[in-house]
């Protein structure tokens, strides 16, 4: 639900800035920006003998890019404790995922399974396999050819976020879809 | 076990490390029993080690140091004050003056001597009985000057294996997983150092994720899990060498491998298409064998010291829980039912005990049953306690506790008994940990 939301939110946000003129301030992050400098910089001071900073904008999500995937389809489900069964929320982002996919034939992607911390190292590097392999069996019987999907396990390893809290787990035990960039 | 009679200790000789019997050992009345714990440990003087060249004092003052070191560690013992001996060093090359050590309660005494000529070191070390007046033990060790610790944990050895009637495990070494960075892109490396931690090395350098270091049973390589490529798969490392070649032709994942007792066999599994099975390669023939067959999680197998059976984790009756199977294959018997999840079993070299990892109420203990699963004792508790491995005599278990406040994760070890649980320092936080057999 939540991840339906945040997407439907950064469809809104593409749509906004598919013009570079009509870039929304809030994107204007100076924080992030590259040459935009901060105040006291001593780019924007006389030195520079220039009253205009210049910087580069974002660029714009290409299609079939991941953050592309990421932005309009959702890269993530997420499974329940010791769990590698699909729940609703994550069939209907795969189901998305895999007419997503199908509209880039070219591209090829990894299913890499994540889970919490709460198992052994071990157990917790087959459990991450299981799930990857339950995302690729459902993208390929939606006719996703499976040459196409690779599949990784990292088990505990690679935590999406770092704390030890429930919600933390939650957002821990999952299977990320990764356009591979070099095919 | 307890000692009654004194017996020759058989050690093994290794490349330039030679030991030699001085004199047949006495009967003596110390007897350490270890199989209760240990409550009160044995006092117990070291003296630096007699040398007649600054260089030879210096080097026998340092053995001293690491014996007693390691003795203490093992929380059996109580090395004493050195600053309260009566007898030097150079008095001790006779018989001692049992009144005098009488007199600062030791009871046992341990006395040496050091010669170096050109890059060779001979020791001599005794361990005396101070209350009956008798030597306990003695050998004469031999090896170039750069393997002085060897010699020194060597006589702790000596000494550990005299007194409690267990082989000792000090002259060992302990592989495990370096973590540095963000928890999220946690850098691991692969490094080895010495049971006391000296000797540290990094054997490989972060820039792939590498997981479950294992010795081979004769600690001249270590098999492990390396992420290079698209697949992760087991890799071996000759540790004279450096060199490192995939383990087995397989085409899937591969992990969690473990030693056969022999070394000829490495219990490893695949996960092929999302389902993990254990299989075995024959590292001189190549042939791989697949040895469970079951869609649930077969994986974590351990060995029994006569490479007859293997304990396992499978998630085939719902959750994690313990296995025992033939290693030629058959139908499993679970072990484990008390409760929980269980996991990364470790069968004892001594054969009585498996070790494992339990998940149970919100905490992560290690604990030890009997290989029927009777007996069951957990040993530790914490937010997360995980992968045992046993010392060489079976008699302390090695482990990794991660503080989820902090985020860190260090290196543990306590005895079978639940008693003396240490802090195992090491450079950085730590993970992972394999204990190696006695170095040959």
């Amino acid at each position: 639900m939540m991840r339906l939301f945040v997407s439907a939110l950064a469809l809104a946000a593409l749509a906004a800035c598919s013009s570079p003129d009509e870039m929304p301030p809030s994107q204007m992050d100076p924080g992030v920006a590259g040459g935009m400098g901060a105040p006291g910089d001593a780019r924007t001071g006389a030195g520079s003998g220039a009253g205009v900073s210049t910087s580069d904008l974002p660029p714009g999500v290409e299609p079939g890019s991941q953050e592309d995937l990421e932005l309009t389809v959702g890269d993530r489900v997420f499974f329940d404790y010791d769990s590698a069964v699909l729940n609703s929320q994550a069939t209907g982002i795969l189901d998305r995922q895999a007419a997503w996919l199908l509209g880039y034939p070219d591209l090829n992607v990894t299913i890499e399974g994540h889970t919490d911390e709460r198992g052994t190292r071990e157990y917790n590097l087959a459990l991450g396999d299981r799930r990857a392999n339950a995302v690729k069996n459902y993208l390929v019987a939606l006719n996703v050819p499976a040459s196409r999907i690779l599949t990784i396990s990292y088990g505990e390893e690679r935590p999406a976020v770092a704390e030890s809290s429930e919600d933390a787990y939650a957002r821990n035990r999952r299977a990320v879809t990764v356009v591979n960039t070099v095919n | 076990m307890i000692v009654s009679l004194a017996r020759r200790a058989v050690i093994r000789l290794a490349m330039a490390l030679s030991v030699v019997a001085l004199a047949t050992p006495a009967p003596a009345q110390i007897e350490l029993d270890i199989t209760e714990g240990v409550v009160e440990p044995l006092p117990i003087a070291v003296s630096e080690f007699y040398g007649a060249s600054a260089e030879e004092q210096r080097l026998g003052s340092a053995i001293a140091d690491v014996v007693a070191a390691d003795l203490e560690r093992s929380g059996l013992f109580r090395p004493l004050d050195r600053r309260a001996f009566i007898q030097s060093p150079e008095q001790l090359r006779t018989l001692p003056r049992f009144a005098d050590w009488r007199q600062i309660n030791a009871q046992a005494l341990v006395t040496g001597q050091v010669q170096a000529s050109g890059d060779g070191l001979v020791v001599e070390f005794r361990l005396w009985d101070v209350f009956a007046g008798v030597q306990m033990r003695g050998l004469r060790l031999q090896t170039s000057e750069d393997q002085w610790r060897r010699i020194a944990h060597k006589v702790a050895d000596a000494v550990y294996e005299r007194l409690t009637g267990e082989s000792g495990y000090f002259d060992t070494r302990i592989a495990y997983i370096a973590e540095t960075g963000a928890a999220t892109d946690r850098i691991k490396r692969i490094a080895v150092m010495d049971q006391d931690g000296e000797n540290h090395r990094y054997l490989s350098d972060g820039g792939d994720l590498v997981l479950t270091p294992r010795f081979d049973p004769s600690v001249t390589s270590l098999a492990y899990l390396r992420y290079a490529g698209t697949v992760p798969q087991v890799q071996l490392m000759d540790l004279r060498t450096g060199q490192e070649r995939v383990l087995g032709q397989f085409d899937d994942m591969t992990f969690a491998p473990h030693f056969s007792p022999g070394g000829q066999t490495v219990a490893l599994t695949v996960a092929a298409a999302g389902n993990s099975e254990i299989h075995l390669l024959d590292l001189a023939s190549g042939r791989q064998t697949r040895i469970t067959n079951h869609p649930a999680i077969d994986t974590s197998s351990s060995f029994s010291p006569d490479g007859g059976q293997i304990v396992f984790n499978s998630d085939r009756a719902g959750t994690p829980q313990l296995y025992v199977m033939s290693a030629r294959g058959g139908e499993p018997r679970r072990i484990s039912f008390g409760g929980g999840q269980y996991g990364s079993p470790a069968w004892s070299p001594r054969g009585d005990l498996i070790a494992f990892t339990k998940i149970d109420g919100g905490f992560f203990h290690i604990g030890v049953m009997r290989p029927d699963g009777s007996n069951e004792r957990l040993l530790t508790r914490s937010a997360f306690d995980e992968g045992p491995t046993f010392a060489p005599n079976g008699r302390v278990i090695l482990f990794s506790r991660k503080d989820p406040r902090t985020g860190r994760s260090r290196l543990m070890s306590i005895d079978v008994t639940g008693y003396n649980e240490r802090l195992v320092p090491t450079p950085t936080d730590a993970s992972d940990p394999d204990w190696s057999n006695i170095i040959p």
